[in-house]
């Protein structure tokens, strides 16, 4: 039978019962490749409850460093007895099995085509301990101690990374270092070579940093000034509201008086959670929200108000699939359009695209800064893949020179000597006109803030030309934020070629890596990973330079192909969708298959000389 | 409405407050209501009772929702930020403000479709939040904008004046207000200027989460025989609990009351709200005392009226925030900031 031979590239997946405390022995395992050098990505799959329903937990060593999923899977620990037919499936021929034996199955339970490696879990359990919620936990810091020894993961990383958990909790400590050698030594005398799978010391984890991107994206608004949040738990976004609640309360608090530097309202859903946004916009503090796709569709009334009466506002929407429960604790990308077009009246917005952790926490603070600039909503689109997985990413950074850029604020000092001032008067050019705060000015500066229905000075105007000059403004407003949102990153294959592929946020990992698997397969093609929304010209330049545009993405009905369409005036011909929308995260495996098979189609022709794909 | 503007020129006799402003400085816009409503004495009785705080105009905030009501704000304080929101949803939108920006006194003005129908959530809410401000609610019991519909406030057994007969029971918004913890509720009338006027500035002054329900007859849609929010069945049905007079604590008491008929609530600030009683065993700092008083007249169909309750100790949003004395909109990179050392810490910590 054929074994499955790799060093430092495979895929483990862990079946585990929600609520049984895999969670953390699992995270423990992931973080021990980190600690032995190897790049890691692991992912959590699971379901809509907190106790009962199956979870898995995906874990990919990559000495390579490709950080998106890979799909297959060569080591399945299926701890979890509802899914184990699933479970077992899913091998890849010539995997292995790795399960608790203390009850024998039939053999038709198993398959022919893969290694079984059985430990009796329980019966250890039982014998050690006597607590039933003992017995529970410990089982999976056993089996993460037994598969140490089967990887031939160090023993001592793993020790410190338990000594670092449980600093200054030595009750648990030690019965968790024990339970750990517990499983390692059964399985180095009883186990022994039971895998091909090995891990071996590298050098490729570097100075990054390991964490979510929902956490990124709170110290990000911490970094970027937001002082007011206004939030409503919803998955898959509800860890980033309370992450930077941590952050603050680490960072925010007068050191002196004790006193806050933020403020936090849980409120009672999300239509009084971008209420709250918007009024602390209007009154001059940067505020923001995080919530997911249904909470967008209730804040779209409000949002509509702050694109006219020209509010700053920060959303991260951290996307996810539709309504109800279920596929909400699953990934997409399947918002684009009801956020760039979000509300009622002509209205469009800025949407921002981060790819990982690192630009969850750039594109926060950078947020936070065009809002108040381009006085207008704008969204951080990350999803549930970068939000609630921990990622191995770029350290942050921040230049300390740098300064919140507040946009057009007139100062008391100002409208005192005399300047002209009209809230919706474009006197730069830029479409962005002057607001000021209120109580800035006992005469000067006030006025009532509308929707629609007011002239360049805010007075009262139902005319229709009125209407139409403050809204070819807007849109003279929005040309001015083309080019000072994130700009594109293209990646040229250095060769000419008709093709060319545009991606965006959570897709790059695993468009790095099919990238580099169509290159090996002599398919060249130019990417261009979009940042931001409004396009500029560097979008429509890299859509004219090739004869067809793969647009990679995760939803139905190719969102941002038909956003690239409309905006741009493309031929729709021109730009094919690549979609994977199942809930899991995209493949490399998946996009390189996709582009291949339709290169090959689109090449039916013989090819001429420099002219390759 | 009038189409009379009046003029800008100040008449050089006018009264000025202690602050060198007049009433005039305290004005509006024209008003686009009907003639003879009872928002436009409501906000007479607003410009009133600012002046008489002695509160420089461009200090006060005015939020409102959608609706007749919510046009108001436009029609008083003029030299004001103004914020016409969204229908019900004034109550978030001025809790935001008010976190942006402590210094500044917030009054929130709204109306009973505004606050009792498609905002009964975030009325209840900002209660419960207690935030700083002063919540006025021009309540006619009927949709005037949209020409006469039923609003939640319209009594049960009441009729349109199409004459349908309302058979919903009544969102009772002083009953609600003290159920979620507002720490100052009050009920006036449009027609009664006298009671009104104090009833607001007190709600002003209050350093927490203050409303004031304010019967105000619409006379488009809601002042025929058969309306229990018509001017003439407020008149006949209206039973005061208190008349109550408003100090501010720098302020001489000048008027000389009659032992035993006048008690005093000190406020937080200093200020003093004295009031004189007209049902001898009414105590508007007993909530629970307040909240049966308010169903006993409304099962026998008498308006409560005056300060119903208040707690002298009351605490606001900020205080269960521990927020910084200094507006959040005033703070820059040195106080928002960590910095990029911190940073560096933070990521050795992630590795």
């Amino acid at each position: 039978m054929k074994r499955i031979e790799a060093v430092n590239d495979f895929v483990i997946k862990f079946g585990n019962v929600n609520g049984s405390g895999s969670a953390s022995a699992n995270e423990l395992f992931a973080k021990s490749f980190l600690r032995m050098g190897i790049p890691v990505s692991p992912r959590n799959i699971f379901p809509s409850n907190i106790q009962g329903l199956p979870t898995w937990y995906e874990v990919r060593v990559t000495e390579a460093g490709w950080l998106g999923r890979r799909g297959g899977v060569d080591l399945m620990v299926a701890m979890n007895p509802q899914t184990w037919d699933k479970d077992v499936r899913e091998i890849d021929p010539g995997g292995y099995l790795f399960y608790d034996n203390t009850k024998s199955l039939p053999a038709s339970k198993f398959r022919d085509d893969i290694h079984v490696v059985g430990m009796p879990l329980t019966e250890i359990c039982n014998a050690t301990y006597t607590d039933a919620r003992e017995r529970q936990l410990f089982k999976n810091i056993i089996y993460v101690g037994a598969l140490a020894a089967l990887l031939g993961i160090e023993p001592g990383v793993i020790a410190e990374l338990i000594g670092e958990q449980y600093k200054g909790k030595e009750k648990l400590l030690k019965p968790n270092l024990n339970a750990f050698q517990m499983g390692f030594h059964y399985a180095e005398e009883k186990l022994k070579d039971a895998v091909g799978l090995k891990v071996q010391r590298g050098y490729n984890v570097g100075d990054r940093i390991f964490i979510d991107g929902n956490s990124a994206a709170g110290l990000g608004m911490v970094y970027g000034g937001a002082t007011v949040c206004a939030w409503y738990p919803i998955t898959p976004s509800s860890s980033l509201a309370e992450a930077f609640q941590r952050y603050c309360a680490r960072l925010r608090v007068d050191k002196e008086t004790g006193q806050n530097r933020f403020a936090i309202v849980q409120a009672e859903d999300e239509l009084a959670s971008i209420g709250v946004v918007v009024g602390a916009g209007w009154n001059g503090a940067r505020a923001f929200t995080a919530t997911s796709g249904p909470g967008i569709s209730l804040m779209t009334e409000f949002i509509g108000l702050a694109y006219f009466a020209e509010i700053p506002i920060t959303i991260v929407d951290v996307q996810r699939g539709g309504p109800s429960t279920g596929m909400p604790t699953r990934t997409q990308q399947s918002d684009i359009l009801a956020c760039a077009y979000a509300s009622h009246g002509d209205t469009k917005h800025v949407l921002l695209f981060p790819e990982d952790p690192h630009e969850c926490f750039e594109h926060a603070a950078i947020a936070l800064d065009l809002a108040d600039r381009l006085q207008t909503p704008v969204f951080v689109m990350t999803d549930l893949d970068i939000g609630m997985n921990q990622r191995l990413t770029k350290p942050f950074t921040w230049d300390d020179t740098r300064r919140y850029d507040r946009g057009k604020v007139m100062t008391v000092e100002e409208l005192e000597a005399g300047k002209e001032f009209g809230r919706y008067l474009d006197v730069d050019g830029d479409g962005i006109p002057y607001r000021t705060y209120p109580g800035t000015h006992p005469t000067k500066g006030g006025f009532f803030t509308r929707g629609t229905t007011k002239d360049r000075y805010a007075r009262y105007s139902e005319e229709g030309p009125v209407y139409v000059d403050n809204v070819q403004r807007l849109l003279r407003k929005f040309e001015t934020a083309k080019s000072i949102v994130p700009q594109p990153v293209l990646r040229g294959c250095g060769k000419k070629t008709r093709f060319g592929a545009i991606y965006y946020g959570s897709t790059s990992p695993a468009m790095d890596e099919a990238y580099a698997a169509l290159e090996a397969a002599g398919i060249a093609i130019d990417t261009l990973r979009l940042r931001a929304f409004p396009f500029n010209d560097t979008v429509s330049d890299f859509i004219a330079e090739h004869d067809q545009v793969f647009v990679v993405e995760q939803n139905r009905d190719a969102q941002l192909r038909s956003l690239l369409v409309n905006e741009l005036n493309i031929d729709p011909a021109r730009l094919m969708p690549v979609l994977h929308y199942d809930g899991t995260p995209i493949t490399a495996r998946f996009i390189a298959s996709e582009i291949s098979e339709r290169v090959r189609v689109l090449n039916v022709e013989p090819l001429k000389k420099g002219k390759a794909a | 409405m009038t189409y009379i503007t009046k003029p800008k020129l100040h008449h050089p006799t006018l009264q000025q407050n202690r602050i060198g402003y007049t009433r005039r400085d305290y004005e509006g816009k024209v008003s686009t209501l009907c003639a003879g409503c009872g928002h436009d004495s409501i906000s007479a009785a607003l410009i009133q009772s600012f002046w008489e705080l002695d509160i420089e105009p461009h200090k006060v905030a005015k939020l409102s929702g959608i609706g007749c009501s919510s046009k108001t704000p436009d029609y008083f304080l003029g030299n004001s930020h103004g914020f016409n929101t969204v229908h019900g949803r004034m109550p978030s939108v001025l809790t935001g403000a008010n976190l942006a920006n402590r210094e500044l006194i917030y009054i929130g003005v709204s109306g009973d479709g505004d606050s009792a129908s498609i905002g009964l959530g975030q009325f209840a809410h900002v209660m419960r939040r207690g935030v700083d401000m002063a919540y006025i609610l021009e309540n006619n019991g009927v949709y005037g904008l949209t020409k006469g519909q039923f609003s939640a406030t319209a009594d049960f057994g009441s009729r349109s004046k199409r004459g349908v007969e309302n058979r919903d029971s009544a969102v009772d918004t002083v009953g609600l207000a003290l159920l979620m913890g507002a720490s100052y509720v009050a009920r006036g009338f449009s027609g009664d200027k006298e009671q009104l006027v104090p009833l607001l500035k007190a709600a002003i002054a209050h350093p927490g989460a203050a409303f004031v329900d304010v019967i105000s007859p619409c006379v488009a849609f809601n002042n025929h025989a058969g309306s229990t929010k018509s001017y003439d069945y407020v008149r006949e049905h209206n039973e005061a609990v208190s008349r109550l007079d408003f100090w501010p604590s720098r302020e001489a008491i000048t008027v000389s009351y009659e032992e035993g008929a006048v008690i005093d609530v000190p406020q937080h600030d200093g200020s003093i709200l004295k009031l004189r009683k007209l049902d001898g065993a009414y105590d508007p700092t007993d909530r629970i005392a307040a909240m049966n008083a308010i169903a006993r007249a409304a099962a026998v169909g008498e308006v409560l009226t005056g300060l119903l309750y208040v707690d002298p100790s009351a605490e606001d949003l900020h205080a269960h925030l521990s927020t910084v004395e200094l507006p959040f909109n005033r703070l820059g990179e040195q106080e928002l900031c960590p910095g990029s050392a911190m940073l560096d810490r933070i990521n050795a910590s992630l590795r």
